[in-house]
């Protein structure tokens, strides 16, 4: 079943087999269903967002430096993925480690950094069982954050295995689907960070 | 972290005590366990049961256990419906306590839409899909099972709740505040939230699966418009799926937060909305009715058409009114709570999209109808029920437009005429359908044939039964009985017409009856299906033998139009020459055991959470997750080839040319 769609002759490692093109068409479609999740968490945050209950705002809560460097760290690590996935295609290891392990550092600091704010508002008496505009904040980030940490896995997962078999119609698809969940992961911080964070505190 | 390990609360009863009909069910759970238990070991059989059906990734053995599981399901769902119906047979019964009614309508509506409805309908798709488009299976065989293995464990996980813990008892719906937690405390409800959790995730992969299938492994030549129509209605079905389940899972998840953790989605108290819930909900359940209808009218389609002996009238108008029905399912969601004060204007806009609905179905209807026209009819029983479909889902559809008009129904609302009504799009349109799918595919799934005879009289049982069931609700619904009503007092002029439907019930279970016997009897006295096509079938799936081989084509086919199986034998008759293309070795997926695993484990986190043990549901998942990494770290030679050699020894053994 090895029918070749090639465009101008070249045609990446993951898109050679079948399989891989199917598995990414896939992926793509189960992105899909992600963007309703987060659609949906969205909504309910929207309707709850002035349900404070008595209890603080996203005014009083949200501080912009943290939020900021949260963004950059983020965006940047979606940035150094891509450089990651830019050297796989050329074939060379290093690269890839290099910049798949920057993009893991920038991840685990917007992780812990997060953790951090959520610990900060817990103590602060502000926590998810405060009040349902913070319900439905903690839910909405959390759920983000949850997303991350696994990608987070993932990509320790893929390298291992990258490390261990080198670049093959397997192994490259494996990255390029990390990747492009990592980028939509971004790509949904981009809408947390305007919509919550930054209609927030104005 | 000792206090978190050791920490197990217990509810008030663990297992559910004090009622004669819930000890009879515990003995005799136990007792059939240990008889399963022990033929298995007896016979050996633990091997086998591993390698041939846990570990399968074969979509034609995925489709027999999502079969076998929802007729199990329809035979628990229908007890319930009978126990319901024996205590409202007379007024004033105390067979069923308030208690216990509450807990039997919500697993019997539970249980018949998602452990029943749904999967039945996934389980045809299984069985027929691949073979309908010319591919060797699903595109993802492992996550195929990974869908049905989370299926089964979300709907163990709700079924045991009747012998532990206890049933939810705040209806299908489960609408906030009355599924909170300070309403209805204990393990109840969360066994709700953690079994339709657990088995959403299987159905959204089951739609990815689908979907992508369709679009990506169909045989050459098999343009989408050349696709039949239960393809076309599966492919439909799956992008439903895709937009309406993460709507669900979400929905179910905010509750669980809500009851186990404290958050305040749906608690007034904390400024959450309860009307949250009631729009989450119904976004995603107004698309999951035509879920399980859409599946069932391109079954249909397929049964008019072979047994007419003719082309599918407007085909094209079939199609686009399913996309059409797809689009609107989203539209509609407010029209099951046109009461609940959402002002004129609200309540007009959904009342006029819920009425548009018919449009498209009316389409259908008269397109099934010009297909019969002038067709050749053969009264097979597939065909029966096909033919049964289309009056009672007419009265369905039509007092369904009855309860679209918003004042209207504010009379109607939460009536039985409410009741009568759903039960006749949602048995006469979609169990109709599984039914009709059923006796239809059943000589591909087994290679026997069903007795005909007997096939006629589940069909006029089932038939009598129902109206006999469903008319007098209609009755009784307009006479002021509201639903979820444990009894009622003599003298309202409901007795008669609910004496009525009971006995019709009890006559829909000797039709389901027939239809089982017949099935087993199949097995033991059917004849053979030898040819494969029995019907003289029109589509590719009858090509192959009955059942068909592992690899279902040894050659794929070439498809020439829509019909492709039918052009194909018209070619042969005309005595046109055709090519033996040459057998190549075959591409098959291995078997895989982490499915099941994966599930058990899921099975685990559900059953600690339910309790609120959170280290079991927390050992439950990391189990889960330990799985997966497991599965990606020897994601490697999944496959391998079957030789020719063998593949021509199988297609002779099964009397085809070579
Ligand atoms: C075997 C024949 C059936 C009978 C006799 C039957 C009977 C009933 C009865 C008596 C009720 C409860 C009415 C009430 O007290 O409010 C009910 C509710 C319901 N039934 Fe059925 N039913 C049958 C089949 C089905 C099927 C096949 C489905 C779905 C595919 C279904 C879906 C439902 C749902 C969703 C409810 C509402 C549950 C709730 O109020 O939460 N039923 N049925
Ligand atoms: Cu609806």
């Amino acid at each position: 079943m090895e029918t070749t769609t090639t465009t101008k002759g070249y045609q990446p490692m993951e898109y050679k087999s079948e399989e891989g093109r199917l598995k990414i068409f896939g992926f793509w479609i189960f992105l899909g269903a992600e963007i309703v999740l987060f659609s949906t968490l969205f909504a309910t945050y929207f309707v709850l967002v002035n349900q404070t209950a008595g209890g603080p705002s996203g005014k009083d809560l949200f501080e912009i430096h943290i939020f900021a460097t949260e963004t950059f760290l983020l965006l940047t690590s979606s940035f150094t993925c891509g450089l990651a996935i830019l050297y796989m295609r050329r074939n060379s290891m290093k690269g890839y480690l290099i910049w798949t392990i920057i993009t893991l550092l920038l991840g685990l600091g917007f992780l812990i950094m997060e953790i951090e704010e959520f610990a900060m508002l817990v103590e602060m008496n502000a926590g998810p069982t405060r009040s349902a505009f913070l319900s439905a904040f903690f839910t909405l980030v959390g759920t983000h954050g949850l997303h991350v940490t696994l990608g987070i896995f993932w990509v320790i997962g893929v390298m291992i295995q990258v490390i261990k078999r080198g670049f093959t119609p397997v192994t490259s698809r494996k990255i390029f689907m990390t990747g492009l969940y990592w980028h939509f992961l971004d790509v949904v911080w981009i809408f947390l960070f305007s919509t919550i964070y930054l209609l927030g505190v104005v | 972290m000792k206090d978190f390990l050791f920490n197990f609360k217990m509810p008030e009863h663990f297992l559910v005590t004090g009622d004669p009909l819930i000890y009879g069910a515990q003995v005799s759970i136990v007792l059939a366990s240990l008889a399963i238990l022990f033929v298995l070991t007896y016979y050996k059989k633990w091997g086998w049961l591993w390698r041939e059906w846990l570990t399968t990734v074969d979509h034609k053995k995925i489709g027999i256990l999502y079969l076998l599981a929802s007729l199990l399901m329809l035979f628990r769902g229908g007890v319930d419906a009978l126990l319901m119906r024996m205590q409202l047979s007379a007024p004033n019964l105390n067979f069923l306590d308030a208690d216990h009614y509450n807990q039997i309508f919500t697993t019997h509506g539970v249980i018949m839409i998602l452990f029943m409805a749904m999967p039945f309908l996934i389980g045809l798709m299984n069985v027929a899909i691949p073979l309908q488009i010319g591919a060797r299976d699903v595109a993802f065989p492992a996550l195929n099972a990974v869908s049905f293995w989370m299926f089964a464990a979300g709907c163990m996980l709700f079924n045991i709740s009747f012998v532990i813990g206890g049933s939810p008892d705040a209806g299908w719906t489960s609408y906030t505040p009355l599924a909170g937690n300070q309403l209805d405390p204990g393990p109840g409800q969360n066994y709700y939230l953690l079994g339709l959790q657990i088995a959403g995730i299987g159905t959204l992969v089951s739609g990815i699966n689908f979907l992508v299938t369709i679009l990506k492994m169909r045989a050459p030549g098999m343009t989408l418009w050349r696709m039949p129509l239960f393809s076309w209605s599966t492919l439909i079905t799956s992008v439903i799926i895709i937009f309406a389940f993460p709507v669900l899972t979400i929905a179910l998840a905010l509750l669980t937060l809500d009851r186990l953790f404290g958050f305040h989605f749906f608690t007034l108290a904390g400024g959450g909305s309860p009307m949250m819930w009631a729009n989450l909900f119904w976004i995603w359940g107004h698309p999951e009715v035509y879920i399980v209808i859409l599946p069932a009218f391109g079954l249909f389609s397929e049964i008019f058409s072979t047994f007419a002996r003719k082309k599918l009238f407007g085909y094209g108008a079939m199609v686009y009114s399913m996309l059409a029905i797809s689009g609107l399912s989203f539209l509609v969601w407010v029209h099951h709570f046109f009461t609940m004060g959402s002002g004129p204007w609200i309540n007009s806009i959904f009342s006029i999209s819920t009425m548009l609905i018919a449009i498209p179905t009316g389409v259908k209807v008269f397109n099934w109808l010009f297909t019969l026209h002038k067709g050749r009819i053969e009264f097979k029983t597939p065909m029966l029920w096909a033919l049964g479909f289309i009056p009672v889902f007419l009265v369905g559809g039509i007092t369904g437009v009855m309860l679209a008009a918003a004042p209207a129904d504010y009379q109607y609302h939460n009536s039985y005429f409410l009741i009568a009504h759903f039960h006749y799009v949602l048995i006469g349109g979609t169990v109709y359908g599984c039914i009709a799918g059923l006796v239809y595919y059943w000589p591909k799934i087994t290679g026997f044939l069903l007795n005909e005879r007997l096939g006629k009289w589940a069909f006029w049982w089932f038939t009598a039964g129902f109206n006999m069931c469903f008319i007098p609700l209609y009755i009784v619904g307009l006479k002021g009985m509201t639903r979820r009503m444990y009894t009622y007092p003599a003298g309202l002029g409901w007795e008669t017409w609910n004496l009525i439907a009971t006995i019709g019930a009890f006559g829909m279970g000797i039709g389901f009856i027939i239809l089982v016997w017949n099935m087993i009897y199949s097995f033991r006295r059917g004849e053979k299906d030898t040819t494969g096509d029995p019907w003289n079938g029109r589509t590719l799936e009858w090509m192959t033998s009955s059942p068909a081989a592992e690899y279902n084509f040894a050659v794929i086919p070439k498809v020439k139009g829509l019909d492709a199986f039918h052009l194909m034998k018209k070619e042969r008759a005309e005595g046109r020459k055709e090519e033996t293309p040459e057998i190549k070795p075959i591409h098959m997926p291995k078997s895989e055991g982490f499915p099941v695993v994966m599930s058990a484990f899921m099975f685990i986190s559900g059953f600690g959470f339910v309790f609120e043990w959170m280290q079991i549901g927390a050992f439950g998942l990391l189990g889960c997750v330990i799985t997966m990494i497991w599965r990606s770290f020897n994601d490697y030679d999944r496959d391998y080839y079957i030789p020719v050699e063998e593949v021509k020894k199988t297609e002779l053994a099964a009397g085809r040319r070579v």
